[in-house]
């Protein structure tokens, strides 16, 4: 039955991988050696697609390898099954702090992991920028390409205006679109 | 009027899904508008904490909170709208590029569109960071737990599972002295 075979692996994925989407990535690197449901280089192209494609990048992966492996029920059910653990832990832990909130040294934990976690999507963002603001030269080079930098200053100069900031982010995301086409990015 | 609020839910995580482009984190822009600015589900703060619990605990950060507000806002049932809501559109375009449109993302216009999106996406985020540092860093001992975990992050292979619980800890010692120093 591989419907069973498939819940029962993505469960295994949603339940071990901490700390967001590419943590998946070893899991189907795992899984393409243990079924025939894809291959390993499949894999690595249902990175790059889940990577530019909207929507989480785990639940992209899931969607796509659940896909490849037994069509559109397939996709379905690697993809719910994907989400159960996560669904279930984390009611958990709301129906717990909905209970302790109040709770002094609940309050003290979060008041030291709040600056952290800044700090911890700012290095997040950093590393994003080097992966970015890059060009490939027709050598194999990586050089920081000039045109995206002054790009990415220029609508964080614009986000800081008090009259923009009401925008949605959907504005923003179709500009990036027309700027890039508009200078073949 | 329940179903009113499991289908508002799933309408705006589906629309935070859709413009969901490079992964979980890209996901705290939209959040402040559609949850915190324009619904007024949680607040900012509680962004952060769900963002925290989010890379201490498994799964996909953005199925995560989606199924917290949820959770928060309708219960059980709000949470399940949430988190169908997050993951339709993912479901919807992927099959799609896998059935049909295998070469939709080699069209030199996507690759283009595509990138330029991926700038937006970067400034978006620097804007966020920018919000929540502001907010996070309330006194000298925050900002000293900034500094010192950007630092952990850049120069060691710690895993942020471990930076945020040390980061607890540190709260938890940091409000002990406080106490005792304010009478």
């Amino acid at each position: 039955m591989i419907y069973f075979t498939l819940a029962y692996e993505f469960f295994k994925i949603g339940l071990f991988s901490i700390g967001g989407g590419m943590a998946t990535l070893p899991f189907l690197m795992d899984l393409a050696g243990k079924h025939d449901w894809f291959t390993i280089a499949q894999v690595a192209d249902m990175a790059a697609i889940s990577e530019s494609t909207p929507g989480p990048l785990g639940v992209n992966m899931a969607t796509f390898a659940g896909y490849h492996a037994a069509g559109i029920p397939g996709a379905l059910i690697a993809t719910l099954a994907l989400t159960a653990p996560a669904l279930i832990i984390i009611i958990l832990i709301a129906k717990f702090l909905e209970n302790f909130s109040e709770n002094q040294t609940v309050q003290a934990v979060f008041y030291g992991i709040r600056p952290t976690v800044a700090a911890l999507i700012g290095y997040a963002v950093w590393e994003l920028l080097q992966i970015t603001m890059v060009t490939t030269t027709e050598n194999g080079q990586t050089l920081p390409d000039l045109t995206s930098i002054m790009l990415c200053i220029l609508f964080v100069l614009l986000l800081q205006w008090k009259r923009l900031q009401k925008l949605h982010p959907i504005v923003w995301i179709l500009a990036g679109a027309v700027a890039g086409i508009l200078l073949k990015l | 009027m329940k179903f009113r609020k499991f289908s508002e839910l799933y309408v705006s995580f589906f629309k935070i899904g859709s413009l969901l482009f490079g992964g979980g984190l890209a996901m705290l822009p939209l959040l402040q508008k559609e949850v915190v600015e324009q619904r007024k589900w949680c607040t900012e703060e509680e962004i952060m904490d769900m963002y925290a619990i989010g890379q201490c605990t498994p799964g996909v950060i953005a199925v995560n909170t989606a199924t917290y507000v949820g959770y928060r806002q309708a219960g059980i049932g709000g949470s399940i709208a949430g988190t169908l809501g997050v993951i339709s559109p993912s479901i919807l375009i992927i099959c799609l590029i896998a059935s049909v449109l295998q070469n939709f993302l080699q069209l030199p216009l996507v690759i283009h569109a595509l990138s330029g999106i991926r700038i937006v996406v970067c400034a978006l985020m620097l804007n966020t960071v920018f919000r929540l540092a502001k907010k996070g860093i309330v006194d000298k001992l925050g900002g000293v737990l900034f500094l010192s975990s950007f630092l952990l992050a850049c120069f060691t292979p710690l895993p942020t599972a471990i930076i945020i619980l040390l980061a607890g800890g540190c709260g938890i010692i940091g409000q002990h002295f406080k106490r005792r120093h304010t009478p």
